[in-house]
């Protein structure tokens, strides 16, 4: 299994029955695959849909319809279009549950950055200030390193996407949880040790005596 | 009146160095022959107000890769390299704005507000230079209105006076841009006779539009 899948697989059991859910482009797209059966979810696209999901198969694209990369998507029956005002009147209104993002750096506070690096990449921060800000439940999926640098720190070097702290950080090695007192390390991933996450971290980490392994949706 | 007119005379209305708001998202729902016409016409020194400019040569992309942009207001430009490159060389100012703050922002204007305040942004650098507020205890930023002297708004379906129906994610910001600008032009892929929009299903009023091109 690749890091993006198992990532994908852990964040999935995240998601609770009635839940409206916002997942980023990339990896976090990934996580609608591995849906625990028997739960209802919802999925918003920011650009403008409740009740998104793949483009079915045999299905034409239509231009209409697309995710917030602008690739195609599907609609499924009961789904409700809308504008980006009461898209983000969802989202900053406290009516999105859960969203799911993706991270360049994490911090000790549970500070997120993702939108730019200085004088390199400024992308900038689409719809990602206000999910931060104003989503129910925070998880950020993510690589634990980038070429073998950490990316989990005790302080973000880059501009934050909000001074609200996320709630969960899901890496291909760990599961960690932020808490007044700092990041907790809730679970290891199958094969991995306690060891190597503290070694890959910068952030200093509070580490229970039992870390149990990382369960995987199917 | 009929508000019905050509392309050409619809965009020859629009002056270079113009403030001009175009609807899409990632050129879905963007009105791509009033953006192939103003490049035919070279209108240039333009300032954008738009979600994103999609990618090279795409969408509203076309007006980067011409360059006819001056400034970008936008959420996102990650997906366009050329924007980038043109921005780090200096040749175009971007302002960067949270999505839903721009939407908000729009909407303002559109809607007679002086101002909307919102919790997005605090504490990063979108904050440098506003103002802030304190409301039962939470802090918010104080973000300005932004309209535009034009709108560039594309429809599903209109009628002949300019009632506009969208489709799907093609809806996005086209409506709160409809309300926020001088002259809003709308092209829509279908134009169909009155009535044949039940009341219910129409989202942007014919009395926002003031020319159509079909």
């Amino acid at each position: 299994m690749d890091d993006k899948t198992l990532i994908a697989k852990r964040v999935a059991l995240e998601l609770e029955d009635g839940n409206l859910v916002n997942l980023g482009i990339g990896l976090p797209t990934l996580v609608a695959q591995y849906l625990p059966g028997g739960i209802d979810v919802s999925f918003q696209s920011e650009n403008g849909i409740i009740g998104m999901q793949a483009l079915p198969r045999g299905m034409a694209p239509s231009a209409d319809l697309t995710d917030a990369g602008g690739s195609p998507i599907g609609a499924i029956p009961g789904a409700y279009a809308f504008d980006s005002a009461m898209s983000f009147g969802l989202i900053r209104g406290g009516h999105l549950d859960v969203t799911v993002l993706g991270g360049l750096q994490v911090d000790e506070s549970g500070h997120l950055a993702n939108w730019m690096v200085p004088g390199k990449l400024v992308p900038g921060m689409g719809g990602a200030m206000d999910l931060v800000s104003g989503a129910r439940r925070v998880i950020v999926a993510m690589t634990h390193t980038a070429k073998g640098e950490p990316k989990i720190l005790k302080r973000c070097t880059l501009p934050l996407t909000s001074v609200r702290s996320v709630d969960l950080i899901v890496t291909e090695l760990a599961v960690l949880q932020t808490t007044p007192e700092g990041l907790l390390l809730k679970e290891v991933a199958p094969g991995v040790t306690v060891e190597e996450v503290k070694a890959k971290t910068e952030a200093r980490l509070i580490v229970p005596d039992q870390v149990p392994v990382m369960p995987l949706a199917a | 009146m009929t508000k019905m007119t050509t392309l050409q005379s619809a965009i020859e209305a629009i002056s270079p160095g113009s403030s001009v708001m175009i609807g899409g998202f990632m050129a879905c729902g963007t009105p791509h022959r009033l953006i192939d016409e103003l490049v035919r016409q070279g209108k240039s020194d333009l300032t954008i107000i738009v979600n994103d400019t999609a990618r090279p040569n795409v969408g509203i992309g076309k007006l980067i890769t011409a360059r006819l942009v001056r400034k970008v207001i936008a959420s996102h430009i990650g997906t366009n390299p050329e924007t980038q490159a043109q921005m780090i060389a200096g040749e175009i100012e971007v302002e960067l704005v949270p999505q839903g703050t721009l939407a908000e922002r729009i909407r303002a204007a559109g809607f007679g507000l002086g101002a909307v305040v919102t919790p997005t942004g605090v504490g990063t650098v979108v904050e440098e230079g506003k103002r802030t507020i304190e409301i039962d205890g939470r802090t918010y930023l104080v973000e300005l209105p932004i309209k535009a002297d034009f709108a560039l708004i594309n429809a599903k379906r209109a009628d002949y006076r300019g009632n506009l129906e969208y489709a799907y994610t093609a809806r996005n910001f086209n409506p709160l841009m409809a309300m926020a600008a001088g002259k809003v032009i709308a092209e829509a892929e279908e134009i169909v006779p009155l009535g044949a929009i039940s009341p219910d299903m129409v989202v942007t009023p014919h009395v926002v539009i003031d020319s159509l091109v079909a």
